[in-house]
């Protein structure tokens, strides 16, 4: 096969097998990784529940870990991280992603309105050093607000699969009732396993959930007595990282909290605003954003980036950018996306911005 | 003598500057799906033409099937190159971030590496459009393309160069990037040019693999004539991809220009220099498609970054915008085009007979041409 497959690559330069494969059904290529839609589940209004297909590359997941989700809208790419939900032993090799609407969000909104079995959405490699250690902990306690619930939720159902024979507890907060998702599934999951335990809150209503308000102290010593001698797993808002962070630091535990941190889209700066730190992380330079453009930025910095032309048209200088708000000097268009290609002679950074090269 | 900068007053030049901005900011915005749509089905065209064009040569024996053949496997290189190729590599389609449309990754169907390629054309030939002694694309360092470049009894040689050039096109873009006659004359240093020597001979290698090797012998018996189709498609190609792109740069009114005339420029003067130094072909939107919409040169320079298949579109408001500004906006069909060009290429291997300076071909408001 493996000959085949480089002799067809030889006929088919410059373009490459997949160029010609995808053609006649996306889900062909071989090595880039796709998913296709089996399924579309609404649990609660504002999530989304996708069962994905994945093309041969795949190479499976470790709970906790993310995949980065790229979808095309209004014909350009869009990329976002979603933690699958599923065991990392799902018996049919499917992928669960649960996705949930944000206000304004580009990828999640596109989802919501457009998800439905057939859809090929791009995949890559499973990513993020958020999981359970080898060998397991004896007990474990997964704690999450919001969409934070995915990456533990993965863990747990993969716990349960390995027949874990500690404690293992899942704490997870939502404002209200009706958003809480996966309810049914979760009691199925516990009923045959007493040394599982899984438990609901609600922050904003005093019913509905099994538990109430914001985390404190008293939720934990309810769900988990024994969280003293336990891993702790921590995925969620800012508000609740905070909390239990705090509560682990008094109790001398920081050690035993693993956190995954929830990266809320980074907010694009206003006009001329000029602040943050610009980060070349392959030479390793960093130095203040003085609001010229990143190409002059780094020269002044003593880096040698390729360029040509100066002005936009050459497409020399195209760096990945890692992360961060830049704007677009010519089209005055400010983007936060991470993994982004751009000019650094026409992209100035407004705010923190990392550049891999 | 009437220089770049005597054209328009600094007022209309920066007038003029911004009405092009406005006109690429327009565009800009309005880019979306169906720049996309167009773009894939074009791709899926050029890989159905030549998976076709492939499959009829091992038919080859049929002498109809060869003739397909070599009709579908041109045409899919001349797609390849020119809308496909070309534009992408431009980074016509970076704004899609589709990684199999990103300008930095896309490798086309020639023999030049687009690596190299992306250097001396997006970047060298881009920036300073016919400016003597810094596009190197006057005259491909081989050619005499104007009269300002100095006559010598080696380009009593010129249709000939021009010929083998038009023949062996796409060997000729892929030595371009060596800039061989800058070494022959000591300017440059063999050693300068490691890498790009390597990315060739790689790159060759493998369209030298693929065409007149394998596909050859996958025919077996009719290994011949696989091989004479093949190299017939790659002919067909160059030599239209030479005959687009020199009717783009080089009919008689093209201007060219000296560094002297072009050192600080401004946005505005830029965009005038690409108007001055292009000319389009005019002709069906099927041609527009296989000439990559290079017979929008003028347009093709004032924005290289945008999707070609906008050219069209906006080539009457660029027109418009010339006209109000009284530039000229050269443009015929291929034809004369053409004829424009070789006469140009005879004439100028020849040395310079004694010509009257010529006059300023645009007058402005209400200055006068310069006294001669
Ligand atoms: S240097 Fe030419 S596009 Fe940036």
């Amino acid at each position: 096969m493996g000959k085949l497959a480089s002799v067809a690559e030889a006929l088919l330069t410059p373009h490459g097998v997949d160029r010609y494969l995808e053609l006649v059904d996306p889900m062909l290529v071989r090595r880039e990784i796709r998913g296709r839609v089996t399924a579309v589940r609404r649990q609660t209004p504002s999530t989304l529940t996708l069962t994905i297909r994945p093309s041969r590359a795949w190479r499976g997941f470790q709970a906790g870990q993310y995949v980065r989700v790229t979808v095309t809208i209004d014909g350009v790419r869009r990329t976002r991280c979603y933690s699958p939900a599923c065991s990392q032993y799902r018996a049919d090799g499917q992928l669960e992603l649960t996705v949930k609407a944000i206000e304004d969000g580009l990828v999640s909104g596109y989802l919501h309105r457009h998800a439905e079995p057939g859809m090929v959405l791009g995949l890559s490699e499973p990513d993020g050093t958020f999981g359970l250690p080898d060998p397991r902990p004896d007990h474990v306690l997964l704690i999450s607000g919001g969409s934070g619930l995915t990456p533990v939720l993965s863990m747990l159902r993969t716990l349960a699969d390995e027949n874990h024979p500690g404690e293992v507890a899942l704490l997870h907060y939502e404002n209200e009732p009706a958003d809480l998702p996966y309810r049914a599934e979760l009691a199925e999951l516990v009923a045959g396993r007493p040394n599982f335990r899984v438990r609901f809150a609600c922050t904003m209503t005093e019913r509905g959930g099994d538990l109430h308000g914001f985390f404190s102290r008293s939720h934990l010593e309810q769900v988990a007595p024994w969280f003293g001698e336990a891993e702790t797993f921590l995925c969620g808002p800012v508000p609740l990282m905070d909390a239990v962070r705090k509560e682990y630091a008094d109790e001398g535990l920081s050690e035993r909290l693993h956190t995954e941190e929830f990266t809320p889209p980074a907010l694009a700066a206003a006009d001329g605003d000029v602040t943050g730190q610009v980060r070349f992380t392959r030479s390793g330079k960093e130095f203040a954003n003085s609001g010229k453009p990143l190409l002059e930025q780094a020269e002044d910095a003593g880096l040698r980036p390729e360029h040509g032309c100066r002005m936009g048209i050459c497409f020399s200088c195209t760096q990945l950018k890692a992360s961060g708000p830049v704007r677009n000097l010519r089209t005055g268009e400010v983007s936060a996306e991470d993994n982004e290609e751009i000019q650094l002679c026409i992209s100035a950074p407004c705010g923190d911005v990392e550049i891999n090269a | 003598m009437t220089g770049l900068q005597d054209r328009l007053t600094p007022e209309q030049v920066e007038e003029f500057g911004r009405e092009l901005d406005e006109l690429r900011q327009r565009i800009v915005a309005d880019l979306g799906q169906e720049d996309v749509d167009y773009i894939q089905k074009l791709i899926k065209t050029q890989r159905g033409l030549e998976v076709a064009g492939r499959g009829l040569l091992f038919a080859g024996f049929f002498p109809p099937a060869w003739f397909a053949g070599v009709g579908a496997l041109s045409l899919a290189k001349i797609l390849d190159n020119m809308e496909i190729g070309h534009n992408v590599m431009h980074g016509q389609y970076d704004w899609t971030r589709d990684p199999a449309l990103s300008s930095q990754n896309f490798e086309w169907d020639t023999v030049a590496p687009s690596d190299n390629w992306r250097h001396s054309h997006n970047y060298i030939h881009h920036t300073y459009t016919n400016i003597l002694d810094k596009d190197r694309d006057i005259g491909y360092g081989i050619l005499r393309m104007d009269p300002d470049q100095k006559w010598h009894p080696y380009y009593l040689g010129n249709p000939v160069y021009a010929t083998l050039l038009a023949l062996f096109f796409q060997w000729g873009v892929m030595l371009h990037d060596l800039e061989v006659d800058r070494v022959v004359k000591g300017e440059r240093k063999w050693s300068e040019f490691k890498e790009v020597r390597a990315k060739i001979v790689r790159k060759a290698a493998r369209q030298f693999g693929k065409d007149y090797v394998l596909f050859p012998l996958l025919t077996g018996p009719m290994a011949p004539l696989t091989l004479l189709g093949n190299a017939s498609a790659n002919l067909v190609r160059n030599l239209w991809a030479f005959s687009i792109i020199f009717c783009g740069h080089f009919p008689a009114d093209v201007e060219s220009f000296t560094e002297a005339e072009t050192e600080e420029e401004n946005r505005g003067q830029w965009y005038l220099r690409q108007i001055l130094g292009s000319a389009n072909i005019s002709g069906g939107k099927l041609f527009h498609i296989l000439s990559g919409n290079l017979s929008h040169q003028i347009e093709h320079h004032l924005f290289p970054d945008l999707p070609a298949r906008r050219y069209p579109q906006i080539a009457p408001e660029v027109r418009a915008i010339c006209r109000k500004y009284g530039l000229p906006y050269h443009t015929g069909p291929l034809h004369k085009q053409l004829f424009s060009v070789a006469r140009k290429i005879v004439k100028l291997a020849l040395p310079d007979r004694r010509q009257p300076e010529p006059e300023p071909r645009t007058v402005v408001g209400d200055r006068q041409p310069a006294a001669a």
